[in-house]
Protein backbone atom coordinates (compact mmCIF):
# COMPACT_ATOMS: atom_id res chain seq x y z
CA UNK A 1 0.00 0.00 0.00
CA UNK A 2 1.35 3.33 -0.96
CA UNK A 3 1.41 5.50 2.80
CA UNK A 4 -0.62 8.25 2.72
CA UNK A 5 0.23 11.55 4.27
CA UNK A 6 -2.63 14.51 4.85
CA UNK A 7 -1.10 17.30 3.95
CA UNK A 8 -1.23 20.06 5.89
CA UNK A 9 -3.53 23.41 5.59
CA UNK A 10 -1.43 25.65 3.37
CA UNK A 11 -0.54 23.32 1.00
CA UNK A 12 -4.03 22.94 0.38
CA UNK A 13 -4.88 26.75 0.94
CA UNK A 14 -2.66 27.13 -2.04
CA UNK A 15 -2.98 23.87 -3.83
CA UNK A 16 -7.33 24.88 -3.78
CA UNK A 17 -6.24 28.74 -4.93
CA UNK A 18 -3.92 26.61 -7.89
CA UNK A 19 -6.90 24.69 -8.68
CA UNK A 20 -9.00 27.69 -8.78
CA UNK A 21 -7.05 29.69 -10.94
CA UNK A 22 -6.63 26.58 -13.67
CA UNK A 23 -10.38 26.70 -13.49
CA UNK A 24 -10.90 30.06 -14.37
CA UNK A 25 -8.39 29.75 -17.27
CA UNK A 26 -10.07 26.91 -18.29
CA UNK A 27 -13.02 29.05 -18.36
CA UNK A 28 -11.98 31.62 -20.66
CA UNK A 29 -12.17 29.77 -24.17
CA UNK A 30 -15.98 29.26 -23.36
CA UNK A 31 -16.40 33.03 -22.92
CA UNK A 32 -15.05 33.54 -26.28
CA UNK A 33 -16.89 30.67 -27.67
CA UNK A 34 -17.24 30.36 -31.08
CA UNK A 35 -20.99 30.42 -32.61
CA UNK A 36 -21.85 26.67 -33.74
CA UNK A 37 -22.15 27.70 -36.75
CA UNK A 38 -18.00 28.73 -37.49
CA UNK A 39 -15.26 26.83 -37.05
CA UNK A 40 -11.37 27.73 -35.80
CA UNK A 41 -8.70 26.77 -37.93
CA UNK A 42 -6.43 24.48 -35.57
CA UNK A 43 -3.34 26.05 -37.94
CA UNK A 44 -4.10 29.47 -38.53
CA UNK A 45 -6.60 30.11 -35.58
CA UNK A 46 -9.01 31.81 -38.56
CA UNK A 47 -12.35 31.71 -37.34
CA UNK A 48 -15.12 31.05 -39.92
CA UNK A 49 -18.41 30.36 -41.14
CA UNK A 50 -18.48 25.94 -41.29
CA UNK A 51 -20.08 26.60 -44.78
CA UNK A 52 -17.22 28.13 -46.26
CA UNK A 53 -14.66 25.12 -45.37
CA UNK A 54 -16.93 23.65 -48.17
CA UNK A 55 -17.08 19.74 -49.59
CA UNK A 56 -13.42 20.24 -50.22
CA UNK A 57 -12.93 20.72 -46.28
CA UNK A 58 -10.30 22.85 -46.75
CA UNK A 59 -9.28 26.35 -44.49
CA UNK A 60 -10.16 29.02 -46.88
CA UNK A 61 -7.31 31.18 -44.66
CA UNK A 62 -3.98 28.90 -44.86
CA UNK A 63 -5.64 25.75 -46.90
CA UNK A 64 -4.91 23.22 -43.94
CA UNK A 65 -6.69 20.08 -44.57
CA UNK A 66 -9.41 19.25 -42.29
CA UNK A 67 -10.29 15.30 -42.38
CA UNK A 68 -12.69 14.01 -44.25
CA UNK A 69 -14.78 10.96 -43.05
CA UNK A 70 -15.73 8.46 -45.42
CA UNK A 71 -19.00 9.69 -46.21
CA UNK A 72 -17.22 12.55 -47.67
CA UNK A 73 -14.39 11.05 -49.11
CA UNK A 74 -16.69 8.94 -51.28
CA UNK A 75 -19.03 11.56 -52.27
CA UNK A 76 -15.69 13.69 -53.33
CA UNK A 77 -14.02 10.95 -55.25
CA UNK A 78 -16.63 8.35 -56.76
CA UNK A 79 -18.88 9.40 -59.86
CA UNK A 80 -22.16 10.60 -58.52
CA UNK A 81 -24.36 7.53 -57.29
CA UNK A 82 -21.84 5.51 -58.49
CA UNK A 83 -20.73 3.89 -55.26
CA UNK A 84 -22.30 0.38 -54.20
CA UNK A 85 -21.26 -1.00 -50.85
CA UNK A 86 -19.94 -4.24 -49.76
CA UNK A 87 -19.92 -6.15 -46.76
CA UNK A 88 -21.77 -3.48 -44.97
CA UNK A 89 -22.82 -5.62 -42.29
CA UNK A 90 -19.69 -6.87 -40.53
CA UNK A 91 -19.68 -6.54 -37.08
CA UNK A 92 -16.63 -6.46 -34.47
CA UNK A 93 -16.67 -8.74 -31.87
CA UNK A 94 -14.28 -9.16 -28.72
CA UNK A 95 -11.55 -11.93 -29.10
CA UNK A 96 -9.76 -11.29 -26.09
CA UNK A 97 -12.74 -10.13 -23.89
CA UNK A 98 -11.06 -6.92 -23.48
CA UNK A 99 -13.12 -5.06 -21.07
CA UNK A 100 -15.92 -2.95 -22.27
CA UNK A 101 -14.66 -3.14 -25.73
CA UNK A 102 -18.33 -4.26 -26.83
CA UNK A 103 -19.69 -0.75 -25.17
CA UNK A 104 -17.22 1.34 -27.13
CA UNK A 105 -18.08 0.10 -30.12
CA UNK A 106 -21.42 0.30 -29.96
CA UNK A 107 -20.71 4.20 -28.96
CA UNK A 108 -18.78 4.84 -31.96
CA UNK A 109 -21.32 2.99 -34.12
CA UNK A 110 -24.15 5.47 -32.88
CA UNK A 111 -22.17 8.56 -32.82
CA UNK A 112 -20.64 7.46 -36.39
CA UNK A 113 -23.33 6.10 -38.31
CA UNK A 114 -20.53 3.08 -39.31
CA UNK A 115 -20.37 -0.51 -38.34
CA UNK A 116 -16.49 -0.21 -38.11
CA UNK A 117 -13.36 1.88 -39.54
CA UNK A 118 -13.51 0.98 -43.41
CA UNK A 119 -16.30 1.29 -46.11
CA UNK A 120 -15.60 -0.51 -48.83
CA UNK A 121 -17.25 -0.70 -52.36
CA UNK A 122 -17.14 -0.42 -56.47
CA UNK A 123 -17.56 2.93 -57.80
CA UNK A 124 -16.56 4.50 -61.38
CA UNK A 125 -14.16 7.55 -61.36
CA UNK A 126 -14.35 9.50 -64.63
CA UNK A 127 -15.90 6.59 -65.62
CA UNK A 128 -13.56 3.92 -64.53
CA UNK A 129 -14.39 1.15 -62.04
CA UNK A 130 -12.57 0.39 -59.15
CA UNK A 131 -12.87 -0.93 -55.88
CA UNK A 132 -12.91 1.95 -53.30
CA UNK A 133 -11.95 1.32 -49.63
CA UNK A 134 -11.74 4.63 -47.60
CA UNK A 135 -10.79 4.17 -44.05
CA UNK A 136 -12.72 6.71 -41.37
CA UNK A 137 -10.19 8.43 -38.31
CA UNK A 138 -13.81 9.11 -36.50
CA UNK A 139 -14.68 5.35 -35.84
CA UNK A 140 -11.95 4.81 -33.17
CA UNK A 141 -8.74 6.44 -34.70
CA UNK A 142 -9.47 4.33 -37.83
CA UNK A 143 -7.62 1.77 -35.75
CA UNK A 144 -7.56 -2.17 -37.75
CA UNK A 145 -9.32 -4.28 -36.27
CA UNK A 146 -10.99 -7.70 -37.57
CA UNK A 147 -13.61 -6.05 -39.13
CA UNK A 148 -10.83 -3.46 -41.03
CA UNK A 149 -8.64 -6.46 -41.77
CA UNK A 150 -11.62 -8.88 -43.37
CA UNK A 151 -13.39 -5.98 -45.29
CA UNK A 152 -9.91 -4.88 -46.59
CA UNK A 153 -9.34 -8.50 -47.73
CA UNK A 154 -12.41 -9.28 -49.37
CA UNK A 155 -12.28 -5.37 -51.23
CA UNK A 156 -9.01 -7.12 -52.47
CA UNK A 157 -10.42 -10.47 -53.33
CA UNK A 158 -13.21 -9.02 -55.19
CA UNK A 159 -11.04 -6.94 -57.10
CA UNK A 160 -9.02 -9.87 -58.11
CA UNK A 161 -11.99 -11.88 -58.87
CA UNK A 162 -13.54 -9.46 -61.33
CA UNK A 163 -10.30 -8.03 -62.09
CA UNK A 164 -10.94 -4.90 -60.71
CA UNK A 165 -7.81 -1.77 -59.96
CA UNK A 166 -8.21 -1.21 -56.30
CA UNK A 167 -7.73 2.35 -54.63
CA UNK A 168 -7.50 2.29 -50.69
CA UNK A 169 -7.92 5.69 -48.88
CA UNK A 170 -5.65 4.92 -45.87
CA UNK A 171 -5.83 6.33 -42.24
CA UNK A 172 -5.38 5.29 -39.27
CA UNK A 173 -3.45 5.52 -36.04
CA UNK A 174 -2.36 1.60 -36.24
CA UNK A 175 -3.45 -1.84 -34.76
CA UNK A 176 -7.26 -1.91 -32.88
CA UNK A 177 -4.90 -2.84 -29.08
CA UNK A 178 -8.50 -4.45 -28.12
CA UNK A 179 -8.00 -6.90 -30.31
CA UNK A 180 -4.23 -7.68 -29.65
CA UNK A 181 -2.47 -10.21 -31.10
CA UNK A 182 -5.78 -10.67 -33.90
CA UNK A 183 -5.62 -7.30 -34.89
CA UNK A 184 -1.32 -7.75 -35.57
CA UNK A 185 -2.80 -10.61 -37.50
CA UNK A 186 -5.14 -8.55 -39.76
CA UNK A 187 -1.80 -6.97 -41.49
CA UNK A 188 -0.62 -10.08 -42.46
CA UNK A 189 -4.36 -11.37 -43.55
CA UNK A 190 -4.56 -8.34 -45.85
CA UNK A 191 -1.34 -7.60 -47.54
CA UNK A 192 -1.33 -11.64 -48.42
CA UNK A 193 -4.68 -10.66 -49.98
CA UNK A 194 -2.87 -7.69 -52.01
CA UNK A 195 -0.10 -9.93 -52.97
CA UNK A 196 -2.79 -12.11 -54.93
CA UNK A 197 -4.44 -9.08 -56.14
CA UNK A 198 -0.65 -7.73 -57.02
CA UNK A 199 0.42 -11.67 -59.38
CA UNK A 200 -2.61 -11.12 -61.26
CA UNK A 201 -1.69 -8.14 -62.85
CA UNK A 202 -4.01 -5.88 -61.52
CA UNK A 203 -3.61 -2.41 -60.18
CA UNK A 204 -3.50 -1.05 -56.80
CA UNK A 205 -3.23 2.45 -55.50
CA UNK A 206 -2.38 3.75 -52.24
CA UNK A 207 -4.08 7.32 -51.14
CA UNK A 208 -2.09 8.25 -47.65
CA UNK A 209 -3.97 10.85 -45.71
CA UNK A 210 -4.02 12.81 -42.31
CA UNK A 211 -2.87 10.63 -40.25
CA UNK A 212 -1.83 7.07 -41.71
CA UNK A 213 1.03 5.07 -39.21
CA UNK A 214 1.42 2.01 -37.21
CA UNK A 215 0.41 -1.37 -38.45
CA UNK A 216 -1.26 0.41 -41.38
CA UNK A 217 1.78 1.56 -42.82
CA UNK A 218 3.65 -1.10 -42.02
CA UNK A 219 1.01 -3.21 -44.11
CA UNK A 220 -1.32 -2.54 -47.18
CA UNK A 221 -0.66 1.14 -47.07
CA UNK A 222 2.78 0.90 -48.37
CA UNK A 223 2.05 -1.43 -50.93
CA UNK A 224 0.07 0.37 -53.75
CA UNK A 225 1.67 0.05 -57.46
CA UNK A 226 1.11 3.84 -57.02
CA UNK A 227 1.32 5.78 -53.52
CA UNK A 228 -0.63 9.22 -53.59
CA UNK A 229 -0.63 11.09 -50.93
CA UNK A 230 -2.70 13.80 -49.72
CA UNK A 231 -0.46 17.36 -48.86
CA UNK A 232 1.25 17.41 -45.50
CA UNK A 233 -0.30 14.17 -44.25
CA UNK A 234 1.19 12.50 -41.08
CA UNK A 235 2.75 9.44 -42.37
CA UNK A 236 4.85 7.35 -40.55
CA UNK A 237 5.24 4.25 -38.88
CA UNK A 238 6.81 4.64 -35.35
CA UNK A 239 4.84 7.14 -33.23
CA UNK A 240 5.76 11.15 -32.75
CA UNK A 241 6.71 10.78 -29.37
CA UNK A 242 7.68 6.94 -29.17
CA UNK A 243 10.50 8.33 -31.88
CA UNK A 244 11.68 11.47 -29.48
CA UNK A 245 11.40 9.32 -26.71
CA UNK A 246 14.45 7.01 -28.29
CA UNK A 247 16.30 10.34 -29.71
CA UNK A 248 15.57 12.13 -26.50
CA UNK A 249 14.95 15.41 -28.18
CA UNK A 250 12.72 17.20 -30.05
CA UNK A 251 11.87 16.75 -33.67
CA UNK A 252 11.05 18.88 -36.66
CA UNK A 253 7.40 19.98 -37.99
CA UNK A 254 8.03 18.35 -41.31
CA UNK A 255 9.05 15.09 -39.96
CA UNK A 256 6.67 12.19 -40.69
CA UNK A 257 4.93 14.64 -43.26
CA UNK A 258 3.91 13.45 -46.71
CA UNK A 259 6.69 15.91 -47.76
CA UNK A 260 8.85 14.17 -46.06
CA UNK A 261 8.31 10.74 -47.24
CA UNK A 262 8.02 12.26 -50.65
CA UNK A 263 11.71 13.50 -50.20
CA UNK A 264 12.62 9.87 -49.08
CA UNK A 265 11.31 7.72 -52.08
CA UNK A 266 8.35 6.74 -50.44
CA UNK A 267 5.42 8.37 -51.92
CA UNK A 268 5.12 8.45 -56.05
CA UNK A 269 3.20 11.94 -55.74
CA UNK A 270 1.28 14.38 -53.69
CA UNK A 271 -2.74 14.87 -54.99
CA UNK A 272 -4.51 17.67 -53.66
CA UNK A 273 -7.80 17.33 -52.83
CA UNK A 274 -9.17 19.08 -55.94
CA UNK A 275 -7.06 17.15 -58.19
CA UNK A 276 -7.85 13.95 -56.15
CA UNK A 277 -10.67 12.39 -58.89
CA UNK A 278 -8.97 13.92 -62.15
CA UNK A 279 -5.52 12.32 -61.04
CA UNK A 280 -7.02 8.79 -60.33
CA UNK A 281 -8.97 8.79 -62.84
CA UNK A 282 -6.34 10.10 -65.44
CA UNK A 283 -4.09 7.13 -63.82
CA UNK A 284 -7.29 4.09 -64.05
CA UNK A 285 -6.97 4.99 -67.67
CA UNK A 286 -2.96 4.47 -68.32
CA UNK A 287 -3.88 1.27 -66.59
CA UNK A 288 -7.58 0.28 -68.54
CA UNK A 289 -5.67 1.78 -72.22
CA UNK A 290 -8.58 3.85 -72.25
CA UNK A 291 -6.95 7.26 -72.85
CA UNK A 292 -10.54 8.94 -73.02
CA UNK A 293 -12.40 7.14 -71.33
CA UNK A 294 -13.90 5.68 -74.76
CA UNK A 295 -14.89 2.13 -74.39
CA UNK B 1 -1.14 -19.32 -10.39
CA UNK B 2 1.62 -17.76 -12.42
CA UNK B 3 0.33 -14.30 -14.48
CA UNK B 4 1.30 -13.36 -18.38
CA UNK B 5 4.02 -11.29 -17.06
CA UNK B 6 6.28 -13.51 -15.30
CA UNK B 7 6.40 -15.24 -19.16
CA UNK B 8 7.37 -11.95 -20.13
CA UNK B 9 10.27 -11.57 -17.71
CA UNK B 10 11.43 -14.84 -18.65
CA UNK B 11 11.21 -14.35 -22.19
CA UNK B 12 13.00 -10.89 -21.57
CA UNK B 13 16.04 -12.05 -19.56
CA UNK B 14 19.12 -11.09 -20.37
CA UNK B 15 20.66 -15.03 -19.87
CA UNK B 16 17.76 -16.36 -22.76
CA UNK B 17 19.74 -18.27 -25.25
CA UNK B 18 19.55 -16.25 -28.31
CA UNK B 19 18.99 -16.73 -32.30
CA UNK B 20 22.61 -17.81 -32.68
CA UNK B 21 22.49 -19.70 -29.69
CA UNK B 22 20.02 -22.11 -31.26
CA UNK B 23 21.85 -21.72 -34.81
CA UNK B 24 24.68 -22.75 -34.09
CA UNK B 25 23.19 -25.76 -32.25
CA UNK B 26 20.71 -26.96 -34.65
CA UNK B 27 22.44 -26.66 -37.90
CA UNK B 28 26.10 -27.85 -38.95
CA UNK B 29 28.33 -25.44 -40.77
CA UNK B 30 26.42 -21.63 -40.52
CA UNK B 31 27.68 -19.62 -43.11
CA UNK B 32 26.64 -15.94 -42.08
CA UNK B 33 25.88 -13.60 -45.44
CA UNK B 34 25.22 -9.54 -44.37
CA UNK B 35 23.69 -6.59 -45.96
CA UNK B 36 20.67 -5.83 -47.77
CA UNK B 37 22.15 -4.63 -51.02
CA UNK B 38 21.08 -1.11 -50.59
CA UNK B 39 21.73 0.51 -47.57
CA UNK B 40 24.14 -1.25 -45.08
CA UNK B 41 24.42 -4.30 -42.54
CA UNK B 42 21.99 -4.86 -39.74
CA UNK B 43 23.49 -6.10 -36.96
CA UNK B 44 20.02 -6.84 -35.38
CA UNK B 45 19.06 -9.25 -38.20
CA UNK B 46 21.75 -12.31 -38.89
CA UNK B 47 20.93 -14.78 -41.72
CA UNK B 48 22.86 -17.26 -44.08
CA UNK B 49 22.64 -20.85 -45.28
CA UNK B 50 23.20 -24.27 -43.37
CA UNK B 51 22.19 -27.87 -42.85
CA UNK B 52 19.73 -29.18 -41.17
CA UNK B 53 20.83 -32.68 -40.44
CA UNK B 54 21.39 -33.15 -44.23
CA UNK B 55 19.19 -30.79 -46.13
CA UNK B 56 20.44 -26.98 -47.35
CA UNK B 57 18.30 -24.63 -45.62
CA UNK B 58 18.73 -20.81 -45.39
CA UNK B 59 18.67 -19.73 -41.79
CA UNK B 60 17.64 -16.53 -40.12
CA UNK B 61 17.51 -14.86 -36.43
CA UNK B 62 16.79 -11.49 -35.02
CA UNK B 63 19.75 -11.29 -32.80
CA UNK B 64 19.97 -9.86 -29.28
CA UNK B 65 23.11 -9.37 -27.55
CA UNK B 66 24.10 -11.14 -24.11
CA UNK B 67 26.50 -8.26 -23.49
CA UNK B 68 25.85 -4.40 -23.50
CA UNK B 69 28.67 -4.33 -25.51
CA UNK B 70 27.36 -6.60 -27.99
CA UNK B 71 23.63 -5.23 -27.12
CA UNK B 72 24.59 -1.98 -28.66
CA UNK B 73 25.70 -3.73 -31.95
CA UNK B 74 22.95 -5.87 -32.02
CA UNK B 75 20.92 -2.19 -31.25
CA UNK B 76 19.13 -4.79 -28.35
CA UNK B 77 17.63 -7.00 -30.90
CA UNK B 78 15.64 -3.72 -32.60
CA UNK B 79 16.04 -3.78 -36.06
CA UNK B 80 15.99 -1.27 -38.85
CA UNK B 81 14.72 -1.38 -42.33
CA UNK B 82 18.10 -2.49 -44.01
CA UNK B 83 17.50 -5.76 -41.16
CA UNK B 84 14.30 -6.62 -42.65
CA UNK B 85 15.33 -6.42 -46.63
CA UNK B 86 18.25 -8.35 -45.80
CA UNK B 87 16.01 -10.98 -44.79
CA UNK B 88 14.02 -10.97 -47.29
CA UNK B 89 16.99 -10.50 -49.83
CA UNK B 90 17.99 -13.69 -48.44
CA UNK B 91 14.70 -15.57 -48.50
CA UNK B 92 14.35 -14.76 -51.92
CA UNK B 93 17.65 -16.17 -52.15
CA UNK B 94 16.31 -19.03 -50.43
CA UNK B 95 13.36 -19.02 -53.18
CA UNK B 96 15.45 -19.24 -56.25
CA UNK B 97 17.76 -22.19 -54.68
CA UNK B 98 14.61 -24.07 -53.09
CA UNK B 99 15.89 -23.99 -49.53
CA UNK B 100 13.60 -24.11 -46.81
CA UNK B 101 13.57 -21.17 -44.34
CA UNK B 102 13.91 -21.13 -40.78
CA UNK B 103 13.35 -17.82 -38.75
CA UNK B 104 14.46 -17.24 -35.15
CA UNK B 105 12.26 -13.94 -33.47
CA UNK B 106 13.85 -12.15 -30.60
CA UNK B 107 12.75 -8.94 -31.03
CA UNK B 108 10.84 -5.97 -28.68
CA UNK B 109 10.05 -4.48 -31.78
CA UNK B 110 11.35 -3.20 -34.94
CA UNK B 111 13.08 0.39 -34.11
CA UNK B 112 11.59 3.30 -33.55
CA UNK B 113 14.95 5.80 -34.66
CA UNK B 114 14.71 8.70 -36.99
CA UNK B 115 16.78 6.91 -39.43
CA UNK B 116 14.52 3.82 -39.68
CA UNK B 117 11.64 6.23 -40.32
CA UNK B 118 13.52 7.87 -43.19
CA UNK B 119 14.85 4.47 -44.53
CA UNK B 120 11.15 3.26 -44.41
CA UNK B 121 10.15 0.95 -41.52
CA UNK B 122 6.74 0.47 -42.70
CA UNK B 123 7.76 -0.07 -46.03
CA UNK B 124 10.18 -2.46 -45.35
CA UNK B 125 7.56 -4.68 -42.95
CA UNK B 126 4.95 -3.94 -45.49
CA UNK B 127 7.17 -5.72 -48.05
CA UNK B 128 8.15 -8.62 -46.30
CA UNK B 129 4.41 -9.79 -45.17
CA UNK B 130 3.50 -9.47 -49.21
CA UNK B 131 6.36 -11.20 -50.60
CA UNK B 132 6.79 -14.09 -47.48
CA UNK B 133 2.59 -14.47 -48.20
CA UNK B 134 3.87 -15.61 -52.01
CA UNK B 135 7.96 -17.29 -51.23
CA UNK B 136 7.89 -20.76 -53.05
CA UNK B 137 9.66 -22.58 -50.38
CA UNK B 138 8.65 -24.71 -46.96
CA UNK B 139 9.23 -21.55 -43.92
CA UNK B 140 8.82 -22.22 -40.09
CA UNK B 141 9.78 -19.06 -37.51
CA UNK B 142 9.99 -19.47 -34.59
CA UNK B 143 9.49 -17.10 -31.43
CA UNK B 144 12.12 -18.21 -28.98
CA UNK B 145 11.62 -14.56 -26.68
CA UNK B 146 9.71 -11.95 -27.67
CA UNK B 147 8.08 -11.36 -30.44
CA UNK B 148 7.17 -7.71 -31.02
CA UNK B 149 4.52 -6.82 -32.57
CA UNK B 150 4.96 -6.08 -36.90
CA UNK B 151 8.71 -5.90 -36.07
CA UNK B 152 8.45 -9.64 -35.18
CA UNK B 153 5.63 -10.52 -37.71
CA UNK B 154 7.65 -9.33 -40.49
CA UNK B 155 9.80 -12.43 -40.40
CA UNK B 156 6.79 -14.46 -39.25
CA UNK B 157 4.53 -14.65 -42.57
CA UNK B 158 5.51 -18.50 -42.64
CA UNK B 159 3.72 -22.09 -43.09
CA UNK B 160 4.03 -23.16 -39.34
CA UNK B 161 4.70 -20.50 -36.61
CA UNK B 162 6.11 -21.87 -32.91
CA UNK B 163 6.72 -20.25 -29.75
CA UNK B 164 9.21 -21.71 -26.91
CA UNK B 165 6.98 -22.22 -23.84
CA UNK B 166 7.91 -18.61 -21.96
CA UNK B 167 8.11 -16.80 -25.09
CA UNK B 168 5.98 -14.03 -25.67
CA UNK B 169 4.35 -12.76 -28.99
CA UNK B 170 2.10 -9.43 -29.17
CA UNK B 171 1.11 -6.39 -30.96
CA UNK B 172 2.51 -4.13 -28.34
CA UNK B 173 4.38 -3.95 -24.85
CA UNK B 174 2.34 -4.84 -22.40
CA UNK B 175 3.70 -1.26 -20.81
CA UNK B 176 2.91 0.24 -23.99
CA UNK B 177 -0.26 -1.53 -23.97
CA UNK B 178 -1.30 -0.15 -20.57
CA UNK B 179 -0.34 3.20 -21.56
CA UNK B 180 -2.40 3.21 -24.55
CA UNK B 181 -5.39 2.02 -23.15
CA UNK B 182 -5.36 3.15 -19.99
CA UNK B 183 -2.61 5.69 -19.84
CA UNK B 184 -1.01 3.92 -17.03
CA UNK B 185 2.09 2.14 -18.56
CA UNK B 186 2.40 1.01 -14.56
CA UNK B 187 -0.55 -1.62 -14.89
CA UNK B 188 1.62 -3.76 -17.50
CA UNK B 189 0.89 -6.60 -15.30
CA UNK B 190 -2.53 -6.51 -15.78
CA UNK B 191 -2.24 -5.66 -19.24
CA UNK B 192 -0.17 -8.78 -19.83
CA UNK B 193 -2.91 -10.89 -18.52
CA UNK B 194 -5.40 -9.56 -21.15
CA UNK B 195 -3.60 -9.74 -23.87
CA UNK B 196 -3.09 -13.57 -24.55
CA UNK B 197 0.40 -13.49 -25.25
CA UNK B 198 2.10 -16.05 -23.83
CA UNK B 199 2.40 -19.72 -25.93
CA UNK B 200 -0.49 -21.53 -24.16
CA UNK B 201 -2.65 -18.16 -25.06
CA UNK B 202 -1.34 -18.28 -28.65
CA UNK B 203 -1.93 -21.79 -29.38
CA UNK B 204 -5.27 -22.00 -27.94
CA UNK B 205 -6.47 -19.33 -30.37
CA UNK B 206 -4.40 -21.08 -33.36
CA UNK B 207 -1.84 -17.60 -33.83
CA UNK B 208 1.08 -20.43 -33.12
CA UNK B 209 0.88 -24.67 -34.40
CA UNK B 210 3.48 -25.75 -31.66
CA UNK B 211 4.84 -25.22 -28.58
CA UNK B 212 8.45 -25.85 -27.21
CA UNK B 213 8.58 -27.02 -23.62
CA UNK B 214 11.13 -25.09 -21.56
CA UNK B 215 13.09 -25.97 -18.55
CA UNK B 216 11.39 -25.12 -15.48
CA UNK B 217 12.34 -21.25 -14.95
CA UNK B 218 13.03 -21.18 -18.62
CA UNK B 219 15.29 -22.65 -21.27
CA UNK B 220 18.72 -20.64 -20.11
CA UNK B 221 18.44 -23.31 -17.36
CA UNK B 222 18.81 -26.24 -19.53
CA UNK B 223 19.60 -25.09 -23.11
CA UNK B 224 20.41 -28.47 -24.44
CA UNK B 225 17.16 -29.57 -23.77
CA UNK B 226 14.87 -27.29 -25.47
CA UNK B 227 17.52 -26.71 -28.61
CA UNK B 228 17.51 -30.77 -29.15
CA UNK B 229 13.66 -30.86 -28.73
CA UNK B 230 13.31 -28.42 -31.54
CA UNK B 231 15.78 -29.38 -33.46
CA UNK B 232 13.57 -33.27 -33.48
CA UNK B 233 10.57 -31.14 -34.41
CA UNK B 234 12.13 -29.15 -37.21
CA UNK B 235 13.83 -32.18 -38.59
CA UNK B 236 10.42 -33.58 -38.91
CA UNK B 237 7.95 -30.60 -39.55
CA UNK B 238 10.81 -29.54 -42.82
CA UNK B 239 10.52 -32.96 -44.07
CA UNK B 240 6.83 -32.73 -43.82
CA UNK B 241 6.51 -29.01 -46.28
CA UNK B 242 9.20 -30.32 -48.38
CA UNK B 243 7.15 -33.38 -49.37
CA UNK B 244 4.10 -30.83 -50.10
CA UNK B 245 3.43 -29.81 -53.85
CA UNK B 246 4.25 -26.40 -53.80
CA UNK B 247 0.66 -25.01 -54.56
CA UNK B 248 -0.87 -26.45 -52.12
CA UNK B 249 1.44 -24.93 -49.79
CA UNK B 250 0.75 -21.70 -50.56
CA UNK B 251 -3.16 -22.57 -50.49
CA UNK B 252 -2.67 -23.05 -46.91
CA UNK B 253 -0.24 -20.38 -46.27
CA UNK B 254 -2.73 -18.14 -47.47
CA UNK B 255 -6.03 -19.81 -45.29
CA UNK B 256 -3.97 -19.60 -42.70
CA UNK B 257 -3.34 -15.85 -42.21
CA UNK B 258 -7.01 -15.80 -43.79
CA UNK B 259 -8.60 -17.40 -41.36
CA UNK B 260 -7.60 -14.26 -38.35
CA UNK B 261 -10.58 -12.46 -36.89
CA UNK B 262 -13.32 -12.87 -35.04
CA UNK B 263 -16.39 -10.70 -36.52
CA UNK B 264 -20.40 -11.16 -36.96
CA UNK B 265 -21.98 -10.88 -40.02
Amino acid sequence: MPKFKFPDVDTLKSRMSELKQAAQKDKKPEEEAIPSTSIKCPSCENVFDKKELGMLKICPKCARYFRLNSKERIRLVADEGSFEELDSTLNAKNPLNFPDYEEKIAKMQEKTGLKDAVVTGVCTIGGEKAVLGVMDSGFMMASMGSVVGEKLTRAFEYATENKLPIIIFACSGGARMQEGIVSLMQMAKVSAAAAKHSKAGLLYITVLTDPTTGGVTASFAMLGDIIVSEPKALIGFAGRRVVEGTIKQKLPDEFQTAEFQLEHGFVDIIVTREEMPIKLRDILRIHSGRKDGAR
Amino acid sequence: MAGAFDNVKIARKVTRPTALDYINHIFDGFTEFHGDRLFGDDKAVVGGIAWLEHRAVTVLGIQKGKTMEENIKRNFGSPNPEGYRKALRLMKQAEKFGRPIINFINTSGAYPGVGAEERGQGEAIARNLLEMAELKVPSISIIIGEGGSGGALAMAVTDRVWMLENSIYAILSPEGFASILWKDASRAKEAADVMKLTANDLLKLGVVEKVIKEARGGCQNDFGFTANLLKSKLVIEIDTLCAMPIEKLLEERYARFRAFGEFSE
